[in-house]
């Protein structure tokens, strides 16, 4: 406490790193309800790029983010660069519709989200920032008996992997949600797939406590600095030119998500991806309705009710290229129409606003985390619907991937050269097609 | 979004089924040799952020595959033209 009361008036704004972060806690907080909350420091800084880091991390988005958090956390590298071409929180962390879950099937794919989900749960903890982490729990529906049947195989590959799921029956679920359409006539509810460990966080606070995690461990995060060519030597990759200046870095991380193929071409690498947008809704406030996360299993439809009361929900992307976030209105009927089926009462319901974020959809639905071709340059890209969830673990992979210049064993399937050699991670088995999870 | 079918007008995005990008070419052979022509031609895909042109099934229509060129940062459409005439005014400029 005597350390935090000096900072404001002795020590210049932004020129001590380690010293400029006030803890968060009831203490401060009370302390700083007697100065009327004004005395509040920045959660981090604005430095000027220097001219040369060990690693720039291209993207300021949950995943870069979290990679320098993870870095200087995991690796100690602090001498790291976070390149944001908007402002923190701008792109697809602060867009998503906030759920986690860890019920993936694929050996490859679940102990990566279940170690992201053990992450989640310690979180806040960890970077002393309130996410707002919520485990209320993901409810998958089943409309059919071959739907059930792969969910028991789901949630018996969960198990096997040490995720806890459930699979309740139609009674079960009808004490939970009575008021879904158990009885339509072509999409029956016979059941569900419940995670309970699964819910939601406040997305855009997830940027924030990264961002003030790395910063006040010396990671400079860099806004409105847009990378514009990625310069290689021999091979090897030497820096980036920005907006602000040619950086020089030792090791470059690219996590742009949807900007991914934009990115990787200054490198001269053509990506299995493509991007699509993908929107999102919220209604009007309503009072306490749904407690958990549902998902519709007989169309694209997912929603749970924000601690606002309005109810946020999505489903399909668009389905045509697009840089644009915003998309049209067929998909907005499509994802209502969806909604309506599941829970009919939310027809009176108005929608308050919608939005749209870019997607780097891959061609099996799984990312990519990876060193390239090139030396020294690291890719983390193709996060298709599914992104949200997985950035602790996706930052923490990435550090370690660039810190030991290898993969860890969480992200040893997530290879970029997997298309090429036919390891491909296809949780729902439908082939080469960029509209997956 | 409206895209100038060259068969029925101007119809509704919604009546369209996009399989994405019309640069790749479907490799002739099925030759061990071109395993890297065919990595190319399933996985890898031109993503650029403006002109984009792009293969689109009428599939709410006339049924006929189309090639349109749009702007994918202003979902600006600049034409559609058949999948037929796209890959000879290829082959005349190849």
């Amino acid at each position: 406490m005597c350390k935090t009361k000096t900072l404001g008036a002795v020590i210049p704004p932004y020129h001590s790193v380690q010293d400029l972060r006030m803890r968060y806690n009831v203490f401060s907080l009370i302390k700083n309800s007697f100065s009327g909350h004004k005395n509040w420091q920045p959660a981090w800084r604005e430095p000027q790029p220097k001219s040369e880091y060990d690693i720039v991390i291209v993207g300021g988005g949950g995943h870069g983010l979290a990679t320098a958090y993870y870095l200087a956390k995991e690796h100690g590298l602090t001498n790291v660069a976070v390149l944001e071409k908007g402002w923190l929180g701008s792109g697809n962390i602060g867009r998503n519709t906030t759920i986690i879950r860890s019920n993936y099937m694929l050996p490859g794919n679940n102990p990566f989200y279940e170690w992201s989900m053990k992450l989640w749960e310690n979180l806040e903890q960890d970077f002393n920032f309130n996410a707002m982490v919520s485990q209320r729990g993901v409810l998958n529906l089943c409309h059919t008996d071959a739907q059930r049947d792969a969910f028991a195989r789901r949630g018996n590959a969960m198990r096997i992997d040490g995720v806890d799921a459930e699979l309740l029956d139609r009674e079960q679920v009808r004490e939970m949600y009575p008021f879904f359409d158990f009885e339509n006539a072509r999409f029956p509810i016979k059941g569900g797939l419940l995670q309970r460990r699964g819910g939601t966080v406040r997305h855009d606070a997830v940027a924030w406590g990264y961002a003030r995690g790395a910063d006040s461990r010396g990671v400079d995060i860099i806004q409105r600095c847009e990378v514009t060519g990625i310069h290689i030597e021999n091979g090897k990759v030497v820096g980036v030119d920005t907006n602000k200046g040619f950086i020089r870095c030792k090791k470059l991380g690219l996590a742009t998500a949807g900007n991914s193929s934009e990115t990787a071409a200054m490198a001269g690498l053509k990506l299995p991806v493509e991007s699509h947008v993908l929107q999102a809704f919220v209604s009007e406030g309503l009072k306490p309705y749904i407690d958990g996360v549902v998902t519709f299993g007989a169309g694209h439809f997912y929603v749970s009710q924000s601690d606002k009361g309005g109810l946020v929900f999505g489903g399909d992307i668009d389905g045509y290229n697009s840089y644009a976030r915003r998309g049209n209105l067929p998909m907005v009927e499509h994802v209502v129409e969806a909604g309506v089926a599941m829970i009919p009462s939310i027809a009176r319901v108005r929608v308050l606003r919608s939005w749209g974020g870019i997607m780097d959809m891959s061609m099996d639905g799984s990312p990519i985390i990876d060193k390239t071709p090139i030396q020294n340059l690291y890719l983390n890209t193709g996060w298709c619907y599914g992104g949200f969830k997985a950035t602790p673990a996706s930052g923490w992979c990435f550090a370690h991937t660039i810190a030991r210049d290898e993969p860890h064993k969480l992200n040893a399937a997530y290879r970029l050269d997997r298309f090429r050699t036919g390891h491909m991670l296809d949780e729902k088995g439908q082939g080469a097609t960029p509209n997956l999870h | 979004m409206l895209i100038p079918c060259p068969h029925c007008g101007t119809r509704p995005v919604e009546e369209f089924t996009f399989l994405g990008d019309a640069s790749v070419t479907r490799p002739t052979t099925n030759d061990p040799s071109s395993m890297e022509q065919w990595y190319d031609y399933v996985y890898l895909r031109n993503n650029p952020r403006g002109r984009f042109d792009e293969y689109a099934h009428h599939s709410g229509g006339c049924r006929s595959w189309l090639v349109v060129t749009r702007n994918t940062e202003t979902h600006e459409v600049y034409g559609a033209v058949t999948a037929r005439d796209y890959t000879r005014a290829k082959g005349a400029r190849a």
